[in-house]
């Protein structure tokens, strides 16, 4: 068992989720200065999730039963390299949309709603990283009820009806999605009598139950990923909340549950998981793709445009399961799907910053009245192009290093079909993508302008480029996030580089 | 067939029932009002499997799924009538404490 070679735990994988939690009560009670506050935490948070990467680099994975309480009723915490790579990619875009953050609620916004923000987002902040680290069924029930809370009331921020009827049809479908998810669990106990992942692994049996909590489970992951068809919920709601919660939404919270059912399809039910159930995962992760880019283009405005972009992203990481069901591509499979959920984290939220940017500056972001932004904000628009490369796919992003390797499974393993739509997905990106700059682009002398414009904060801007940056050097270190990966992958089984030559 | 079957049928059944309408009923309320139902539901069901054990005292994990499911969806019915309250506000400013009349 890969249980009893872990050693003890890091002292700071408690602290990974208390840190936040204990932020966000403090923010809870402050009157004044929760943007300061909000940011010391999240780089206290961000220092911490690195020193926990450093120590999963140094001495390999974690692994922690909270107060000495072993399972079932105690708490186990488990962090590996896949772990890792999440946590570090939250950590990383929850520090640039805090900086974001405390300029775009900052002194001169309403008062109510940086105070309203920031323990909500610490809230946020906190149930990503206990869902990461979460090693049973049950505490991921926990972290996700948590983090679908937390995300719908970040949503209800924005003012105006649009938004909170879309954090109500928001919360509808977490809630039932939860729902789902927990009645799974309840026959998943019921039939294998635990509930820790490691211990799953051992007695789970291709019987009846193992298949009904499955589907179940699934089902409820598939409805907070957004997958195609259950996507109709994201829109509304990443379009109209605050840019700040658009942007870690986006990022982060749909990458997520599609991270739990990566663990579970991978790792947990892997003896169970057959290359035909996975075609269901792989078929509407392609549709979702093709779906996505195309509502993508005809999208009036750039927040609507860069949602749908996600609901064709998010399709991507579907398509992954199929490709890594065979263990000569699960490495190049699992690697792409690794890989894309950290790049288009940060080119998604730097895409939504920059638009919020936009639409904080003139009133609006409806796509055909953009002339002239890229004079008068170029940082925004450059990160915008630098997020757009990213999601496109272009070398030398990390987007093309994750299509690459999925594409590279995908055609190991002889499957035309993905390999077709990895390919019209990029095409269609690069459409959604270009029709933003040929509006945008347009000299403001040679027809009307955009509107009054208001000067926003160059924090706002440069955070923006940061992310958009970071999307590059992602690219640019493949091999050793692709190695660090690796560590420990005691819940996903990678075969040795050997195997797949 | 065994009480706890019995319970364990009803819980599905109300799971089912719930999920159903909070999926097919448009309005917010009775979504919720669904939504407790199915979890209801699923309490119940889980109850049931703490007592299918071969064991004549039953298994106290369960429960305490249970006891936090309770928690959550408690939370979770506060936030969306506090949402759908704000839904139903008519448009315009926020009513001052003084005309907030019943």
């Amino acid at each position: 068992m890969v249980t009893e070679l872990l050693p003890a735990g890091a002292p700071e994988m408690p602290w990974i989720v208390a840190a936040p939690l204990l932020a966000a009560c403090a923010l809870l009670i402050t009157r004044r200065g929760s943007a300061a506050l909000g940011l010391t935490a999240s780089v206290g948070v961000a220092g911490l999730t690195a020193w926990l990467i450093r120590r999963l680099v140094l001495e390999g994975p974690q692994r922690m039963s909270m107060g000495g309480w072993s399972e079932p009723l105690g708490i186990t915490l488990l962090a590996d390299g896949l772990g890792g790579c999440m946590l570090g990619t939250t950590a990383l875009v929850g520090l640039l949309v805090s900086v974001h953050a405390s300029a775009y609620f900052g002194p001169h916004a309403d008062g109510d709603r940086s105070r309203a923000f920031w323990p909500l987002w610490m809230f946020l902040w906190a149930a990503l990283n206990a869902l990461i680290l979460a090693a049973d069924v049950f505490n991921i029930y926990v972290a996700l009820e948590l983090l679908g809370l937390s995300a719908v009331a970040l949503v209800a921020l924005s003012p105006g009806a649009p938004a909170v009827s879309a954090a109500v049809r928001y919360l509808m479908v977490s809630l039932t999605g939860s729902l789902c998810y927990l009645m799974g669990a309840a026959f998943l106990y019921g039939g294998a009598g635990v509930l820790g992942f490691a211990s799953l692994e051992g007695v789970l049996q291709p019987e009846p139950y193992s298949f009904i909590a499955l589907a179940l489970m699934s089902a409820g992951l598939c409805m907070k990923s957004a997958l195609f068809p259950l996507h109709f919920w994201l829109p509304p709601a990443h379009a109209n909340a605050p840019a700040p919660v658009s942007a870690a939404l986006s990022a982060l919270v749909v990458k997520a549950s599609f991270f739990v059912l990566l663990r579970l399809w991978l790792g947990v039910f892997d003896r169970i998981v057959s290359p035909e159930m996975a075609l269901i995962p792989g078929l509407l992760g392609a549709a979702a793709v093709v779906a996505g880019s195309v509502r993508a283009l005809s999208a009036p405005r750039l927040k609507q445009m860069i949602a749908y972009s996600t609901v064709a992203q998010i399709g991507y990481l579907f398509m992954g399961l199929p490709l890594g069901m065979s263990p000569a591509t699960r490495r190049a499979a699992v690697g792409g799907v690794v890989y894309l959920v950290a790049a288009h984290a940060c080119a998604k939220a730097a895409a939504f910053l920059a638009a919020g940017n936009v639409l904080q500056a003139y009133g609006h972001d409806r796509i055909d009245d953009l002339r002239g932004v890229v004079q008068q904000m170029p940082v925004s628009m450059f990160a915008f192009a630098v997020a757009g490369v990213s999601l496109i796919g272009l070398p030398p992003s990390g987007g093309f290093v994750a299509k690459w390797l999925l594409l590279s499974a995908a055609i190991a393993e002889a499957q035309w079909g993905y390999a077709t739509v990895i390919v019209a997905g990029g095409l269609l990106a690069t459409a959604y993508v270009f029709r933003v700059f040929s509006r945008s682009f347009r000299n403001v002398s040679s027809g009307s302008v955009p509107g009054a414009f208001r000067k926003v904060s160059g924090r706002m801007e440069w955070s923006a480029l940061m992310l958009a940056l970071c999307s590059m050097l992602i690219g640019v270190t493949g091999a050793y996030v692709l190695e660090f990966m690796q560590t420990g992958a005691s819940l996903i089984d990678l075969p040795a580089p050997e195997a797949t030559r | 067939m065994q009480p706890s079957d019995l319970y364990g049928t009803a819980g599905i059944a109300l799971f089912t029932l719930g999920l159903y309408g909070a999926t097919r009923l448009g309005q917010p309320m009775r979504q919720v009002l669904s939504f407790n139902v199915a979890s209801t539901g699923a309490s119940m069901f889980l109850i049931a499997i703490a007592h299918r054990a071969a064991s004549p005292l039953p298994d106290p994990v369960p429960h305490a799924m249970v006891l936090t499911g309770i928690v959550v969806a408690v939370s979770a019915t506060a936030l969306a009538l506090v949402l759908i309250n704000i839904l139903g506000r008519p448009p315009g400013p926020p009513p001052t404490p003084n005309d907030h009349g019943h």
